[in-house]
């Protein structure tokens, strides 16, 4: 199995929350009330209700909840990346995101993997790769 | 919670799987006629409709595109989306309308040609483009439909050791009933070596761990006790329902093992005063291997963790502990999109009249019928009595 280093292959939303974000780095939206963080944006804070709520800058660790290897792409788009890895990483922070898991034999990634946020100029979507900090 | 007074006194289907012949509202039209003669009645006695949304074609406002297609000028229509919990969800609505005297007679129907009027690669497409994944923070990492379930599935694989074989004992058992059910799509047998052997797709889901694309078309027919009295079907009663939602994306729900199934089966049982011991048959909506499995748990018919081991040996086949979706369900029978669960409706009825043939459960006085929409996050769940 050939190492995966895809992107994901969606054109950057001009006006998307990544592109809206990426001056912070990895952003989470955060409640400046209670203090959590959650994922996906929401108009109030799940936790407490307050409308308080920006993103903020977050670690961009976190580990592997649940993955799948993609064989067989949706649409004509995807096509190309096949076999790539849809997954549920469980930040630090606590809130879960779908992403891809890249960097790494789709077929070796595992629930628990400690992973890391990798994020390019263009404020596309955020991908992650394997963690092999000491601080993870 | 008072149960609303209703009896489901039709049940009709269109031809089920690849029917390039009918278009949507055509297919919609064989099932409704077939579940009014079934009652003993005919258009002119319905006054009330509820339709699902289709996706092959682009109708505005679906119960009355229906209504008109049919030729009726129902005092109660609306348009039920409740995802694929739909089809459960109707009859609920169906017995609040009857039961308040909105109307005396509702006619539910939905189906479509899915199958038939593209391509199943097309439909595949549409359905991962449908929104069932985050159309910002899902759809542009590239997962299917299949994928986002695959998700819940490697997770409960994980926490409760749940294995593939055990989810390819459901699409056997799904198979083996679609072969008593001379209207199912798939009826050639299969085996879990089979299922196990099947193209992966999305891992750990294979092909034959996924719904059918078919072309189809289910319609019931939902009125007064006192009305269905003097129709042509033993009586089949609404005795609880239930509702539940955890959860609209899979990707930021942090405990995707347990649903809104929870919530809908522990309130469809209270109001019907039973417990899932005393269910006889159960039509569990079956997109997926992995939702029978996640399903048997959520409604109480065993521990979470434990539904891998229920399904093992035939135990949700006829015959077996609990006979599950004894019609073959979306896996092997068909599934024509939002219209799908209704078919576990209609089988809860033949189930419950005596009128299932070689799928009898013998003596079956009580049945849930279980939808499941979304990924694994909306629920309905309805208990069905005999009489």
């Amino acid at each position: 199995m050939s190492t995966s280093d895809k992107q994901g292959a969606a054109a950057v939303e001009p006006n998307g929350y990544w592109q809206r974000t990426s001056s912070l780095g990895f952003a989470l939206p955060r409640c400046e009330d209670c203090g959590s963080f959650h994922f996906y944006p929401r108009p109030a804070c799940p936790a407490c209700g307050s409308e308080r709520v920006a993103p903020q800058p977050a670690s961009g660790r976190g580990q592997v909840y649940s993955h799948s290897v993609v064989y067989r792409a949706p649409s004509a788009k995807f096509a190309a990346d096949v076999p790539y890895v849809v997954a549920i990483v469980a930040t630090d922070e606590g809130p879960h995101l779908m992403t891809r898991i890249v960097g790494m034999d789709p077929e070796a990634v595992e629930i628990g993997l400690r992973v890391r946020v990798r994020l390019d100029a263009e404020g596309r979507e955020p991908v992650f790769e394997p963690d092999t900090s000491k601080e993870a | 919670m008072t149960v609303p007074a209703a009896v489901i006194a039709g049940i009709g289907e269109s031809p089920v799987g690849r029917v390039p012949e009918l278009d949507t509202l055509g297919l919609q039209r064989i099932a409704a006629l077939r579940a009014l003669d079934d009652a003993g009645l005919s258009f002119k006695d319905v006054d009330g409709l509820l339709t699902t949304p289709i996706r092959v074609e682009n109708w505005a406002m679906p119960c009355g595109k229906v209504a008109e297609g049919l030729g009726i000028r129902p005092h109660y229509l609306a348009t039920l989306d409740v995802a694929g919990a739909s089809g459960a969800s109707m009859v609920h609505h169906a017995a609040m309308a009857v039961a308040t005297g909105q109307c005396h007679t509702v006619l539910c129907v939905g189906g479509q040609n899915m199958l038939s009027f593209s391509s199943n690669g097309a439909a595949v497409q549409k359905l991962a483009d449908a929104g069932w994944a985050h159309p910002e923070f899902e759809a542009p990492y590239g997962p299917l439909v299949p994928t986002l379930y695959a998700l819940a599935a490697r997770r409960h694989m994980h926490e409760y050791g749940t294995t593939h074989r055990q989810m390819a004992e459901v699409a056997v058992t799904m198979r083996r009933h679609a072969s008593l059910n001379p209207n199912a799509h798939k009826r050639d047998p299969l085996s879990i070596d089979d299922v196990m052997a099947s193209r992966m797709i999305t891992s750990p889901l294979r092909m034959l761990d996924c719904a059918l694309v078919s072309d189809g078309a289910a319609a019931f027919v939902v009125t007064t006790p006192e009305r269905a009295r003097n129709l042509k079907q033993p009586l089949v009663r609404l005795l609880g329902s239930g509702y539940g939602h955890s959860h609209t994306y899979i990707g930021d729900y942090r405990d995707v093992t347990t649903t809104g199934a929870v919530q809908s089966g522990r309130d469809a049982f209270a109001m019907a005063g039973l417990t899932p011991a005393d269910i006889d048959v159960a039509q569990l909506y079956d997109c997926f291997t992995i939702t029978v499995i996640i399903e048997l748990e959520d409604l109480g018919f065993c521990a979470k963790g434990e539904g891998g081991a229920f399904v093992e040996n035939g135990a949700i086949g006829l015959g077996g502990r609990l006979p599950v979706t004894t019609h073959g369900g979306l896996l092997s029978a068909g599934h024509p999109g939002l219209a799908g669960g209704m078919f576990h409706v209609l089988e809860g009825v033949r189930q419950l009249r005596g009128q299932a043939g070689e799928r009898q459960v013998a003596g079956a006085q009580t049945a849930l019928v279980h939808g499941n929409g979304g990924i694994v996050g909306l629920h309905c769940s309805v208990i069905l009595g005999k009489g």
